[in-house]
């Protein structure tokens, strides 16, 4: 069961094999079992959890069930869940019970999915390892001396190791994709607008968006399915009919042109990391898919780009942590300033408080046209290359992430080594068009992600690609050796 | 519905010199005050070295020619979407649970230092 697909689980808690109380169970067991292993989960509340399977399990004996009643998942903590301790993975948020659900939760709740607990994350889901993270860093279930990526690295690290069926994530920069990738599973995120960002603690809200994180493509559609959607409670939601993103997983890929950026398929790749997705691209080529290259000219300014743009709306967003409404407050202090700088120089760690100052310098006052507004127009000629290069082709294909999972402490001393490892994803954030990662090969036993892009609302033609290749392949159902 | 951002682009700024200058523990200690994050001398230390290296990696857009380029501030060209200007999710239940995580409050209020004496 706990190697069953999102459908599989569904089917026998349908035809009665297995009632949401027994997975909820099985689950919370692994939990126990292996938490402590990789830091997955950062709070666990059984009773909450087996509560919300006996309701789902009484939802299904009056005939009300939903596609996904009764099957658990669980949330990064970056998303408030009523009543639910939710801590961002910040000690300035260590002590905050959500007084209300976020728009993912909430659907995810009225769909009679079961909640596990809250997912370990970087602090404000800043960082690219886990290692930022108040409460500990997360283990790699490949490999537990190395990280499992960030910012949604527990999330990954618990579907990985079969502490979940599916997750919830979040996406800034490539913040679903990269641990997807380290972690060998399929991550998506959705165009911008598509998901509702209400109750989800913001970081860079012009760039910020949820998505589902589990094994296969058809998984992340069926999760996607149960919390995208228009939500007036979010002022840049898109007001869109209700999508199904499982529609065209069927849809043989004969035709498919995917685009091959000139940029990111050069002699600078890593040798092992490029072998993996030519072989990746030979297996679509024998689906019927077709290569061109393209080209994304702007492309290498996506990362100075996006360390201007997120900071400086990470300063502003993060400003509401002041130790009067909610959160942390300094013990000792002399005035209202003094409580103020006190409080966040120690609430916050120390990644926050470096892009806090970024954000504060590109913001201020003889900076703003050459840093902020700079990197807008930067920004503007980076989408402009994606629509240009989807003139040529349906999707494009890149590595998701330099290299496999690092070790520990091998980034975290130098911020721009850490910032430059996500050139293949940020761009596609900048953009707001959707984007994917999917395992496509190992390289010493480590996962390697692909990333597949595609234009604004093409989110079901990237999972029927990927649905399809993972009908002929087998990477996404390899389970690390010590959970198996 | 972004005047600002239709201002014309500023040339004078486009040809300053690629690194201005390091940064210097004053130019920190300003920063971390518009902050309003506390830092210590040897937290200034560390961070004025990370701050030249991200900004040694930024200064590269500058050089970019973008003359004519629209500023682009989110994802989808849309407008902002306006509701009508009602309550719509407050009550005293909600009003006291939220209460409850303030560090300091009273009578539905939350507590602050004196501000004036």
């Amino acid at each position: 069961m706990i190697h069953a697909s999102l459908r599989e689980l569904a089917s026998a808690l349908e035809t009665k094999q297995v009632s949401s109380l027994e997975l909820t169970e099985l689950f919370l067991g692994r939990i126990a079992q292996h938490n402590s292993t990789i830091n997955a989960f950062i709070t666990i509340d059984e009773e909450k959890s087996r509560a919300a399977a006996k309701a789902a399990d009484a939802t299904r004996a009056a005939g009300n069930a939903g596609p996904l009643t009764g099957v658990p998942i669980a949330h990064k903590d970056i998303f408030c869940q009523d009543g639910w301790r939710t801590t961002c993975g910040s000690r300035m948020l260590e002590n905050f019970i959500a007084p209300y659900n976020a728009t993912v939760v909430e659907r995810c709740n009225q769909a009679g999915l079961v909640s596990l607990g809250k997912l370990n994350m970087d602090e404000f889901a800043m960082g690219s390892s886990n290692e930022t993270s108040y409460y500990g860093p997360v283990r790699n279930p490949w490999d537990t001396g190395r990280v499992p990526g960030g910012s949604s690295g527990g999330s990954a690290a618990a579907v990985a190791a079969r502490l979940a069926p599916a997750v919830t994530g979040t996406d800034t920069g490539g913040s679903i994709r990269q641990p997807a990738a380290l972690c060998g599973l399929t991550g998506l995120k959705p165009s911008y607008g598509t998901v509702s960002r209400w109750g989800m603690i913001a970081f860079a809200s012009s760039l910020d968006q949820a998505g589902p994180m589990a094994h296969s493509a058809e998984d992340c559609g069926l999760l996607l399915n149960a919390f995208a959607g228009f939500d007036a409670k979010d002022s840049t939601s898109l007001e869109r009919e209700t999508d199904d993103y499982t529609r065209s997983l069927e849809q043989p890929l004969k035709g498919l042109r995917i685009g091959l950026p000139k940029e990111f398929f050069n002699a600078d790749g890593d040798a092992a990391t490029m072998a993996a997705i030519d072989a990746a691209l030979a297996e679509y080529r024998k689906l019927g898919a077709e290569t061109v290259e393209v080209s994304l000219p702007s492309i290498g300014q996506s990362v100075a780009a996006y360390y201007v743009i997120a900071p400086a709306e990470a300063s502003s967003n993060l400003s509401r942590f002041d130790g009067v409404r909610y959160g942390y407050r300094a013990p000792e202090y002399s005035d209202l300033n003094d409580m103020y700088a006190k409080s966040r120089a120690q609430g916050f760690g120390d990644e926050v408080k470096r892009r806090i100052l970024i954000g504060t310098y590109v913001l201020s006052h003889g900076y703003y046209d050459a840093y902020y507004l700079q990197a807008q127009r930067l920004r503007r000629l980076i989408a402009n290359d994606f629509d240009e290069a989807f003139k040529h082709c349906d999707v494009i294909a890149s590595p998701t992430t330099p290299g496999t999972a690092f070790k520990f402490g091998e980034k975290s001393g130098d911020p721009v080594q850490m910032y430059l490892s996500d050139i293949y994803t940020i761009g596609v954030n900048l953009a707001g068009i959707p984007a994917l990662s999917h395992p496509c090969g190992e390289i010493n036993g480590l996962p390697v992600g692909m990333q597949l892009i595609g234009p604004y609302f093409s989110e079901h033609r990237l999972l029927n690609a990927t649905h399809q290749y993972q009908q002929a392949t087998d990477w996404h159902r390899r389970t690390p050796a010590l959970f198996a | 519905m972004f005047p600002f951002f239709l201002r014309p682009f500023n040339t004078n700024l486009a040809i300053l010199p690629l690194h201005i200058m390091a940064f210097t523990p004053e130019d920190v200690q300003r920063l971390a005050k518009l902050a309003r994050i506390e830092l210590g001398p040897e937290q200034v230390d560390a961070t004025l070295g990370h701050l030249d290296n991200i900004f040694g990696m930024i200064a590269e857009l500058r050089q970019i020619d973008t003359r004519d380029i629209m500023p682009m501030a989110h994802a989808c060209d849309v407008g902002q979407r306006l509701r009508e200007d009602k309550v719509s999710d407050g009550s005293l239940e909600q009003r006291d649970r939220c209460l409850k995580l303030a560090p300091e409050s009273e009578a539905g209020l939350y507590l602050v230092p004196k501000v004036i004496e």
